[in-house]
């Protein structure tokens, strides 16, 4: 709405103001506006200028729907009250809004909306769920935390059978639901979930606002992390701020009716990812279970190439190398470890990720750039060499360094 | 009220925009983990990528690094009768930075003696590719190749 029509001002702006201009190489690289103008008419190669990677990197970060922004903008410049002022309608509006978005938030994932508390993120909601270990009533309570969908290969835990074996044994059962939520069907009570961590901007809402699934049947007992003025049931004190949580509960409902749409398209987008480049390229592994995976994070180890450099080449597409959350080590990925991968292999992993907003042509484009500058790798590599040479790379007596 | 902010709005959004064309691709991204260009471009415009013939008497070929540790660096050079290093080939397996260290290892050797070559130092390459200390090991492995190399006929 608004910054629509900023934004079509501006690039015709742009196109005005062209003339001054030096030229610039294009590469190609599409400027991602969802409404510019149709291609053959002459604003459309001007707003193409704009040189951005395509982004394949939907597990570290997602972007804004718009539904959300439309949704948060009202109360990030007009309806600016603090929720928990009691007396007046600013308050009164804002704290209708963040209700509001509770009840979107726990309809998403089966729940009463008195147990989602609202934090900061995932992480802090995984402190909250982990630090109950330590609050515990009866010395012998202790607590299975597991990922739902884990972000580097994209696997799918049995969270029902997990959840149904805690309930038996009365052992608390906590997930950290962040890949997962709006995107795969969840029910705590289905699922016999007594913890989960919800990340808002995991599922194209805001950054720097999440939620903590808490049940209330049986009673789950946490302790805060930060005390306060005693808001969110004094779990968690500090203002809810509400624009964040408007937009976190925006796209929560959005997530829930687009849910099925998203999955299928999605997993098509992976099946013609996936296929096209094993079809192309030999020595292709998909890391993580082939059945219980969710579709739009593909992890492929690429053999005889290092993953960074392949990043490197494909410098127009924004990628990952293992977990963005460990990329200052420089150690391996220890999800490809754990599951057993060869080191070797581990050091040549790239994870895709597909998402809502992921075009056929994007997924095209960087499976092309992806063959061309792996073949070209593999050119510079002397493992390659050798594997064309007939020798067992595994017979190799490596130097240590 | 809202109409004041609408205006804002729309002047800095049109101030962006007409701002962000006129930044470089480059500096768009956050420079801590940032590919420079020196990097880049010895994989754009590779030099010395290849083989030379392992069984001729004037090749020497080192290869060092485990597949396991994500560097394999295997560097050869042809030397003349007067012990002058006149071509030298390398292929890698390793990061942006393993690749440019070997490469620009191969470029720096190509004229020197094997004992002039044995002077330079992994300090020497990643100072000349600008790479940040994390990225120091990687140019520490082109050396040992490159001696490994030198060390037969």
């Amino acid at each position: 709405m608004l910054l629509r029509s900023a934004w079509r001002r501006a690039a015709s702006a742009v196109t005005a103001a062209r003339g001054a201009r030096p030229a610039v190489p294009t590469r190609e690289l599409r400027l991602r506006v969802a409404d510019h103008a149709p291609s053959g008419t002459a604003a459309a190669p001007e707003v193409e200028a704009v040189l951005r990677p395509l982004y394949m990197d939907v597990q570290a970060t997602t972007p804004l729907d718009p539904r959300v922004l439309d949704a948060m903008l009202p109360y990030l410049v007009n309806y600016y009250g603090n929720p928990h002022s009691r007396t007046h309608a600013y308050g009164w509006e804002s704290e209708a809004a963040v209700e509001r978005a509770r009840q979107q938030v726990a309809s998403l994932i089966g729940a009463d909306p008195r147990e989602i508390i609202f934090t900061s993120g995932a992480t802090e909601s995984n402190n909250i769920a982990v630090k109950e270990l330590e609050a515990a009533i009866q010395p012998d309570t202790s607590l299975v935390s597991v990922m739902t969908v884990n972000n580097e290969i994209g696997v799918k835990q049995p969270i029902a059978e997990i959840g149904r074996i805690c309930s038996s044994k009365k052992v608390y059962f906590h997930t950290d639901a962040a890949q997962a939520v709006g995107k795969i069907p969840l029910d705590v009570n289905d699922m016999k979930i007594d913890l989960m961590s919800i990340s808002g901007h995991k599922i194209y809402g805001p950054k720097g606002v999440g939620a903590i699934y808490i049940r209330r049947r049986p009673r789950v007992r946490v302790e805060a992390l930060q005390s306060g003025g005693g808001q969110e049931r004094g779990l968690r004190s500090g203002t809810v701020p509400t624009p964040l949580v408007v937009g976190m509960g925006a796209a929560c409902e959005v997530a829930q009716q687009e849910m099925e749409y998203d999955h299928e398209r999605i997993s098509k987008l992976a099946e013609r990812l996936t296929q096209k480049i094993m079809k192309s390229l030999p020595d292709v592994v998909m890391n993580g279970d082939p059945e219980q995976h969710y579709p739009g994070c593909i992890n492929l180890s690429f053999a005889y190439v290092e993953g960074e450099s392949l990043l490197m080449a494909l410098k127009d597409v924004a990628l990952s190398s293992g977990s963005a959350c460990t990329s200052a080590s420089l150690e391996p990925s220890y999800v490809l470890r754990a599951i057993g991968t060869d080191e070797d292999l581990a050091h040549s992993s790239i994870r895709f990720g597909i998402g809502r907003f992921t075009t056929e042509e994007e997924v095209d484009f960087t499976v092309e750039k992806c063959i061309h500058h792996v073949k070209r790798l593999r050119e510079m590599s002397p493992l390659w060499e050798m594997v064309q040479d007939g020798i067992d790379l595994k017979s190799i007596k490596w130097t240590q360094h | 009220m809202a109409a004041a902010g609408a205006g804002r709005l729309r002047r800095a959004a049109s101030a962006l925009l007409l701002r962000s064309p006129r930044l470089p691709a480059r500096e768009l991204s956050a420079p801590a983990r940032l590919y420079h260009k020196k990097v880049v471009d010895h994989y754009e415009n590779p030099r010395n990528v290849g083989s030379l013939d392992k069984t001729s008497k004037n090749v020497g070929t080192g290869l060092v690094g485990a597949p396991a540790c994500g560097d394999v660096m295997k560097l050869q050079i042809q030397v003349d009768e007067k012990g002058k290093i006149v071509d030298a080939r390398f292929k890698t397996f390793g990061c942006g930075s393993a690749i440019a260290s070997s490469s620009l290892a191969t470029e720096w050797v190509k004229g020197k003696t094997v004992e002039e070559a044995l002077t330079i130092k992994n300090t020497d390459i990643a100072k000349e590719l600008c790479l940040p200390p994390v990225k120091l090991h990687c140019s520490s492995k082109s050396l040992p190749a490159a001696s490994a190399s030198g060390a037969w006929p």
